[in-house]
């Protein structure tokens, strides 16, 4: 490509699944004292739009749907590396569903110039995979899911996509739309340095009356889903944690699996 | 009174943290038995900026404040006392030695490539004849014509066996005690030194601990740190500074047995109840935590005064003497705790608990830092 290439990548603030509890009597995520972390998946997306801008030069928009205290995961990009960031927080967004959401970060991209925009595959919260999609088909831009590497030559993409059994190998010319999975890369840590100069920089709020979408598609009107009831999955049985050295561990186990016949 | 750590230094805790958690903990127990020197997470660690958190950008550093580079050696001691003092002895010990006195075409040349990691720093001060009494100097240096001519050995010098770039004490004027010690710079490939005996330690035994052995070794004049004499003073200062790092190490190592310990107690089962059910348990779990937290805020307080230009050298040696004790106490206890399992290579605390006590020994032992205190309260 002759001009710096423009990278948008769409992130989200997730609880930290990997600490959340459940009660056990309302069956509802305890979510006080949780951590919020950048959704994995859409960490490696980030980490995916850095490499590229260290290989071929690029302007790393990072944006985030989400409520104020969503800033702390935009920092966290810049602190990575990013060069600007967008937090697109209004009350009007409230109780939107994968849908509506799709619209508004449709609405905020076409405000902005781009020539690749990553995603997550999907989110740890909610594990739908329907946000990055949503907004290729919003923008009428090829897309591709399940990214697992990604060479830029001149002005063609060429993209690994995984599958199940396989994989395959797509060309694509910009602008498209790329949803990341693990086996992309290995996100880096914050640098500090870019602890400190980020913090000085200016993380912009975006509002509705900021983005290019019609009203009536965001927030619950915007919103087709309705969580009718959730639950907890019954435990079947229970595990056992055998603190032991391994070697007394595994001969634990051996005689568990003995003793009710599996060996 | 502000107690709560600003957002930057949050996002040194939970990067470090992270580090630690992923690159460091994972070869802890390994680099203690082979006595392997880290390197390679040492170079992730110069990555993203670790190696020079206080020092300035335009000297190659990340520009940061000493809470923030304190609370990065907590977070590695808490998973590996070595990674700790490997930090802790570059950054406070060499980096900021330079940073602090040294001149800016020795910024240029030395401090530059280490804040940025390239290089790696240690300190010579301790001869087989000068630790407490640092003053007995034994080590010479001789001035002739564009150089000094060098000549002593150190010991037990931290990072000796992997350092590019020393902190060199020596006497210039021997008839004036104190006042005739210099300081110097000493590049590894300087003629006439040499890595001599490596050590083989208790605890933090992937550090690299060495002597250094300097025969006519030859020092361009410019490398000279500070004036001819005023050496005792930057050592007495720069261990001022390096105690807190010492301190925030101990810190760590008492937080991280406490961590391992609480987890153990949950899953660990006699008499048909978890260990964290006997109250007897408990009441060790309770003092262990208290005095971590009364270490923890005597720690941030000397790093607070040395970030805000306040006098900290008092601070500091409480934080050190103070720390040090409780890290021993709690490791100890820890140990206790995990029982017959505790004293084994298969749990992390036994390492733990050798780790702890060179934090009581080395930058001035905790009989030096109530010597400071009660000079200091005395006065």
């Amino acid at each position: 490509m002759n001009k710096v290439m423009n990278i948008v990548v769409c992130i989200k603030q997730v609880p930290d699944t990997n600490e959340v509890k459940i009660d056990p009597k309302t069956g509802t995520l305890i979510r006080e004292g949780v951590p919020s972390i950048i959704n994995p998946d859409d960490k490696n997306a980030l980490e995916e739009a850095l490499v590229l801008k260290e290989k071929h030069g690029a302007n790393v928009t990072v944006i985030s749907m989400g409520p104020p205290q969503a800033e702390k995961a935009l920092r966290e990009a810049l602190a990575m590396g990013a060069d600007e960031a967008i937090l697109i927080s209004d009350r009007a967004f409230a109780g939107s569903d994968t849908l509506a959401t799709s619209h508004v970060l449709a609405g905020v991209l076409r405000k902005l110039d781009y020539d690749i925009i990553f995603a997550g595959r999907q989110a740890i919260d909610g594990d739908t995979a329907q946000v990055g999609p949503g907004i290729a088909v919003h923008l009428d831009i090829p897309q591709i899911t399940y990214v697992e590497k990604v060479e830029v030559n001149g002005d063609t993409l060429t993209v690994r996509k995984a599958w199940e059994d396989g994989y395959e190998i797509i060309e694509v010319k910009p602008p498209v739309l790329l949803t990341a999975i693990k086996e992309l890369n290995e996100p880096r840590y914050m640098n500090v340095k870019n602890i400190f100069e980020t913090f000085k920089k200016e993380v912009k709020i975006w509002s509705a009356k900021d983005i290019d979408v019609d009203k009536d598609l965001l927030g619950l009107a915007g919103s087709p889903t309705q969580v009718k009831k959730s639950m907890t999955k019954e435990l079947k049985g229970q595990g056992e944690i055998v603190n032991k050295p391994a070697k007394e561990a595994a001969s634990y186990a051996v005689s568990k699996l003995k003793e009710n016949h599996f060996i | 009174m502000d107690f709560i750590l600003s957002k930057e230094q949050q996002f040194v805790k939970e990067m470090v943290r992270e580090f630690a958690l992923k690159e460091v903990k994972p070869i802890a127990a390994e680099i203690d038995q082979t006595e392997r020197f880290p390197m390679e997470n040492v170079k992730k660690m110069a990555k993203i900026g670790m190696m020079g958190i206080p020092i300035p950008v335009e000297y190659g550093g990340a520009g940061g404040d000493n809470l923030s580079y304190i609370l990065a050696v907590e977070e590695l001691s808490k998973v590996c006392g070595t990674t700790g003092v490997i930090l802790s002895a570059h950054t406070s010990l060499c980096a900021a030695v330079i940073h602090q006195f040294g001149t800016e075409q020795q910024k240029q040349k030395y401090l530059i490539p280490l804040a940025k990691g390239d290089t790696l720093g240690a300190f010579g001060l301790t001869e087989p004849n000068a630790g407490t009494d640092a003053a007995g100097q034994q080590s010479i240096a001789v001035l002739n014509g564009d150089h000094y001519v060098l000549n002593g050995t150190k010991i037990f010098i931290t990072n000796g066996g992997v350092a590019d770039t020393f902190i060199v004490f020596a006497m210039t004027d021997r008839s004036k005690g104190t006042k005739g010690i210099s300081c110097f710079i000493v590049d590894k490939n300087f003629k006439g030194f040499s890595i001599g005996k490596h050590e083989d330690k208790l605890g933090i035994r992937a550090s690299s601990t060495t002597e250094l052995i300097f025969e006519d070794c030859i020092v361009p004049k410019e490398n000279l740190v500070g004036q001819e004499g005023r050496g005792f003073g930057i050592a007495m200062k720069t261990l001022d500074g390096g105690r807190i790092g010492v301190a925030a190490q101990a810190l760590g190592i008492a937080e991280g047995a406490l961590e391992e310990a609480v987890n153990y107690m949950k899953e660990r089962k006699q008499f048909n109840k978890p260990l964290s059910a006997f109250q007897g348990l408990q009441w060790m779990v309770a003092e262990m935590d208290v005095k971590i937290e009364a270490a923890r805020y005597l720690v941030y307080l000397a790093a607070y005064n040395k970030d805000h230009n306040l006098s900290y050298s008092l601070e500091a040696a409480r934080a050190k003497l103070f720390a040090a004790e409780v890290a021993m106490e709690v490791t100890t206890k820890a140990v206790q705790l995990f029982g017959g399992y505790g004293y084994t290579k298969d749990y992390p605390v036994e390492r733990m608990m050798r780790d702890a006590k060179i934090t009581e020994i080395y930058e001035g032992t905790s009989q030096v830092q109530k010597m400071v205190i009660a000079g200091s309260v005395l006065k």
